[in-house]
């Protein structure tokens, strides 16, 4: 945006700076991550014990919704540990990943019942599954400072299967989810209304599909060059603006 | 009269650039960009970071060599700024798109609504008013880019291009869209809101104007002086008393009265995200009023009177 006057400052990140957090904060943060973990393995097993029992993933979603909303939304937390800075990672790589996740929770799976036996809901479903146990594993054992190589090697490596695996999940539910959408005209606005005003939900649905194309690229790609300095030690040179 | 040598060196790599000698004492930074730009083409000036130190801040075009602290042969640092494009074509560029793109709307011309109602007008006269109104600010803003602002940045980096007509002309549109559409709904008041709301955006439009013309008079044709901002005779302009930015106060008035003038919720947003940015903006400058003037009024807010 045309900004005010700018005193031609440069702000460098310093990434080599030794970053340290309040007890108060670490213990917070290590309870956290425990706590969601446990969350995230809670689900696993049900899930499990669902598909073993019953023997198809039919009314498994319904079985297990409400503890996946508890745990997903309970992840918004983590945009405001960014913001706040016990976190160093940016608001806005979080905030994306976290409101992709809400969106799919409580504005797909919760609102259009008639796709929650869809087998990509299952795929999503056993992806971020996996992803998060080994994330919030990761931040737990890192928090102590005992953080096991294989965990590591997980947290940085297996997101390259899972990440395109879990869009192409969640595409195809909300792909599939479309033509109900259409028809119900659910969550849309009409005009005339007092505040001459419109929303179609169905072609917002649209437009958030097409917004992976520039979206997962650039969250990926983060990942990639994560990866490259964790594991191979890359030092990147900061692109300044 | 002794000499300097100045090398340039890329403030990343370190690379040695280029290597001027027999420079004068008293050439500016401004002269030494113009000569560095003599031996690489693609850079030229304006797109030029110049430094003492690889990251620090970049120097003022005005500064004097012999001022600077360094030895008879300086050592200089570049970065390229990227591609840069002129701060008087992006206002403009910005502010014709919604000037040209709402009167489209307007006007009804097809493909937009219903081809029953290409080339119709609105029966709401709140609508007609509301295209004057949404003109009038448009034509200001280009007059003041041409005649009345003084930039102290001549450029930019190019990409601010895309992303300013993207965010002007993108709302301009929602707007128009439905304001002018056939099933528009006109304010639930009628007339008297329409009234109360044309006096605000009338009254914060002249208000606005006051304060770029108070600021274009701080500050002497082709310098880039900065100086604190004071009350003139203009009435209008008193609100420098209460505020350091009054111009953003006002501009964020006039939208204000353009959404209940409209009773239209897309521009309701459009006034809170440029309420969000002018005031990011506000604190900005008020931060810099306050770090360069010790002797800065103390009673001024940011952008709105005791709050922010």
């Amino acid at each position: 945006m045309a900004s005010g006057e700018d005193d031609g400052s440069v702000e460098e990140k310093d990434n080599h700076k030794k970053r340290t957090i309040s007890p108060f904060a670490l213990a917070w943060l290590t309870f956290y991550n425990i706590a969601m973990t446990a969350g995230w393995m809670v689900l696993a097993v049900a899930m499990i014990r669902f598909y073993f029992e019953k023997g198809t993933h039919k009314g498994l979603y319904k079985s297990i919704s409400k503890t996946l909303k508890f745990f997903q939304t309970f992840a918004v937390l983590e945009i405001l540990h960014c913001a706040v800075g016990i976190v160093h990672t940016s608001v806005i790589v979080t905030g994306v990943q976290v409101s992709s996740r809400i969106f799919m929770v409580w504005f797909v799976t919760n609102s259009i019942k008639q796709i929650q036996n869809e087998e990509s809901v299952l795929l999503f479903l056993v992806v971020w599954t996996v992803t998060e146990i080994t994330r919030y594993s990761f931040y737990t054992f890192n928090l102590l400072n005992h953080l096991p190589y294989f965990i590591k090697w997980a947290r940085y490596n297996l997101f390259i299967i899972l990440y395109p695996v879990g869009v192409a999940g969640e595409l195809m539910t909300i792909y599939a989810a479309l033509p109900i959408v259409q028809k119900s005209g659910m969550l849309s606005v009409r005009l005339p209304n007092k505040y001459n005003v419109s929303f179609d939900y169905y072609y917002f649905l649209i437009i958030v599909m097409i917004s992976y194309i520039p979206l997962f690229p650039q969250l990926f790609l983060h990942m990639l060059r994560q990866r490259r300095k964790v594991l191979h030690g890359e030092v990147f040179v900061e692109k300044d603006d | 009269m002794k000499h300097y040598e100045v090398e340039i060196l890329d403030a990343k790599t370190k690379e040695k650039l280029c290597f001027l000698d027999k420079v004068e004492p008293t050439a500016t930074v401004g002269e030494i960009k113009g000569m560095f730009h003599k031996s690489h083409a693609q850079w030229y000036p304006a797109r030029q970071s110049i430094r003492l130190d690889p990251k620090g801040k970049s120097l003022k075009d005005e500064d004097i060599l012999q001022n600077l602290p360094v030895g008879t042969t300086a050592t200089l640092y570049f970065r390229d700024l990227g591609a840069q494009i002129s701060w008087v074509t992006v206002f403009l560029t910005e502010y014709a798109g919604p000037l040209l793109i709402y009167l489209m709307f307007y006007f009804r011309v097809p493909f937009i609504y219903s081809p029953k109602y290409d080339f119709t007008t609105s029966k709401h006269w709140v609508v007609h008013l509301a295209c004057m109104c949404h003109s009038f600010h448009y034509v200001k803003r280009l007059l003041e880019t041409l005649f009345v602002h003084r930039f102290s940045h001549g450029t930019m980096p190019l990409r601010n291009i895309f992303k300013n007509c993207a965010y002007y002309w993108g709302f301009a549109a929602w707007m128009a869209y439905y304001i002018n559409h056939p099933l528009y709904t006109p304010p639930a008041y009628g007339e008297e809101q329409i009234k109360v709301a044309l006096v605000i955006f009338l009254f914060c439009q002249i208000g606005n104007f006051s304060i770029h013309i108070a600021l274009r008079n701080l500050r002497p044709p082709g310098s880039k002086t900065r100086k604190i901002p004071y009350p003139t005779k203009n009435p209008f302009t008193w609100l420098f008393l209460l505020v350091s930015c009054p111009n953003y106060t006002y501009e964020v008035g006039s939208w204000v009265g353009f959404t209940v003038m409209t009773q239209c919720l897309p521009v309701a947003f459009f006034t809170l995200v440029g309420f969000i940015q002018m005031t990011i903006w506000a604190k900005g400058k008020h931060r810099s009023y306050l770090k360069e003037f010790r002797d800065y009024p103390p009673l001024r807010s940011p952008i709105l009177p005791f709050m922010l």
